[in-house]
């Protein structure tokens, strides 16, 4: 089984709670629960590995253990599923929720057991109405064989799943953004310290974890870390969901290997490039992330791979920039989603954004000066990590700071030449 | 006033939050859901029963870009003009919309049938260009794939 998270994976018409127990599912569950050891299966969870598949690639099993435990702990403990994917160029946490919602269940039962959470949400964004019909008939069928409630299979343990469809924003997303979401205000995100292990929903002790992530969670408690970690082609553990769109000939996601080639993946599984077109620089991981350039395909997607090679893993979901694609109206595309989805709570973001996405519209239209490369290079650093409470806007810079270098020529030409050379 | 319905589907919600006002979100979509959008008088009795000011929901509900404050059409567009898609032609396929429907981003049709949206990435991005239709999603996008998906609306 060299893919677990896909194998049962049956978009459109995901398996049933009899067909994913046929298939083994829940059998992780019981084990666990009989073993009766939470702070175990946070130490195999360590061991494994994992790390988040949201795009941060934080250790799983280390941000468990920040929960405070012992008796005299804070109560209720949450454990919230962030499936709020939309990240531009993202669409892997859709397959795992509309194809096999009860891998996700049995994750957050088994997640929710080693923090020992009390109430659990899986967050949704309001446009996966496919997952949300999934979900919401899966987490009835869990309640109604007991895997979810109170006193789970009689071990003591108890946790109540709740499904909360959002209402827009990308913002949401982020971890302490979604915790106002969650508590019906605006979704703006939380000053850091105290992070949310120990201050999130309503002040409670609160784990916040991607889909992808936590649907690894039933292989690894059923067969190991050893077996998880053996998976992977590099040190972190497991596969991972890839994805490829743009105009390759077969776009798509694909469970493979975490630390597989862009070659690999670009080559083997998304075909190559369609005919007529060249590939001229990769965004590796989402819209917030630095694009690569086409002479970089044997960079190995893990995190610390894509890292040293100047860019981010992040959602492992590359979008693909051919030659007939103009790269400052790409850029330009970017940059007005960022702008348009900055919360506006803190003034680089909310002034900064716009200000570069016009900046970028001037050149893109060919009213460009020299001088705006300058500009554009400086602003870079000025929404960079630290500036500003959220990492939205040091993500939105990425793509601009690696494209002003990556692409200078065409961004020289479309000012020297007054105009978009890929226009007609 | 909440219809009885309106409010029964609004309680289930708020069980479910440590606090009343957790639940607002959802109500106020259970409100949409059955009214087509939020008015101001749909804002003040639905504040009035979660024990918030008018002012405070509304700030909830004008931040979330999928409750309406204005009125809408019978079929919402959501057409996304994220990265993918963008690369993928999605500039032209609004172009097409706007024209065969004659509104821009943010209109409604005259005759109340339409109105159309631009989104954030939908997750469709191996089926570029797409949009979604009252929550159906439609992907690999052209002229005459749109004029056969919007012959389905009426």
């Amino acid at each position: 089984m060299d893919r677990p998270l896909t194998e049962n994976i049956r978009p459109g018409a995901p398996p049933d709670i009899d067909a994913y127990e046929r298939a083994g599912g829940y059998r992780a569950l019981r084990k666990v629960l009989k073993d009766a050891d939470p702070k175990g299966l946070i130490q195999t969870v360590i061991d494994s590995h994992l790390r988040g598949r949201g795009g941060a690639g934080f250790p799983t099993g280390r941000k468990w253990s920040f929960v405070p435990g012992g008796e005299k702990a804070a109560h209720p403990v949450y454990l919230i599923i962030n499936g709020d994917e939309m990240e531009p160029g993202t669409f892997k946490d859709r397959l795992l929720l509309e194809g096999n919602p009860h891998q996700l269940i049995e994750g957050i039962i088994l997640g929710g057991y080693a923090i020992q959470a009390d109430i659990a949400y899986i967050f949704l964004r309001q446009e996966y109405t496919v997952a949300e019909r999934c979900c919401s008939r899966a987490i009835a069928e869990a309640y109604d064989r007991g895997y979810l409630g109170r006193n789970i299979l009689g071990s003591g343990f108890s946790l109540e799943l709740y499904l909360h469809t959002s209402a827009g924003r990308y913002i949401c997303g982020e971890e302490t953004a979604l915790l106002n979401a969650l508590e019906g205000r605006r979704a703006i995100p939380r000053a850091k310290p105290p992070f949310p292990p120990v201050v999130g929903l309503w002040g409670k002790p609160t784990i916040v974890d991607n889909v992808e992530t936590i649907c690894n969670v039933p292989h690894i408690a059923e067969h190991g870390a050893d077996w998880f970690r053996a998976l992977s082609r590099c040190g972190d553990g497991g596969t991972k969901i890839y994805g490829a769109s743009g105009r390759v000939k077969k776009p798509g996601l694909w469970e493979l290997p975490m630390g597989v080639t862009i070659r690999e993946i670009l080559e083997e599984h998304a075909g190559g490039m369609r005919d007529g077109f060249q590939l001229r620089g990769i965004i590796p991981g989402g819209a917030s992330t630095e694009f690569l350039s086409a002479d970089q395909l044997d960079v190995k997607m893990d995190f610390d791979s894509v890292q040293a090679a100047g860019s981010r893993l992040g959602t492992g979901t590359m979008i693909i920039l051919d030659d007939r694609t103009c790269p400052v109206g790409m850029v330009l595309n970017l940059m007005r989603f960022f702008a348009r989805q900055s919360c506006g709570w803190c003034t680089p973001c909310r002034e900064g954004l716009p200000w570069l996405a016009r900046a970028l519209e001037a050149i893109e239209n060919g009213e460009g000066r020299l001088e705006d490369m300058e500009i554009l290079r400086r602003h870079t650093g000025l929404l960079a990590p630290g500036h500003t409470f959220c990492a939205l806007a040091p993500g939105a810079v990425e793509p601009l700071q690696s494209a002003l270098t990556l692409f200078e020529d065409d961004f020289i030409r479309h000012i020297r030449e007054k105009r978009c050379p890929w226009r007609k | 006033m909440l219809t009885k319905q309106e409010m029964t589907e609004i309680q289930a919600e708020l069980n479910r939050y440590e606090q009343k006002r957790g639940g607002c979100i959802e109500a106020l979509k259970t409100v949409q859901r059955h009214r087509g959008w939020i008015s101001d008088e749909s804002l003040a009795e639905l504040a009035d029963f979660l024990e918030m000011t008018t002012d405070d929901l509304d700030s909830v509900a004008t931040f979330y870009n999928l409750i309406f404050r204005k009125p809408v059409g019978r079929h919402i567009i959501l057409m996304c003009t994220s990265i993918s898609c963008w690369v993928m032609g999605s500039e032209e396929v609004l172009h097409y919309i706007e024209e065969k429907l004659g509104i821009k981003p943010g209109e409604t049709t005259a005759d109340g049938r339409f109105t159309l949206i631009p989104n954030v990435c939908l997750g469709a991005c191996d089926h570029a260009p797409a949009l979604m239709i009252d929550g159906s999603l439609h992907g690999d996008l052209d002229a005459q794939k749109i004029d056969e998906i919007l012959a389905g609306y009426e």
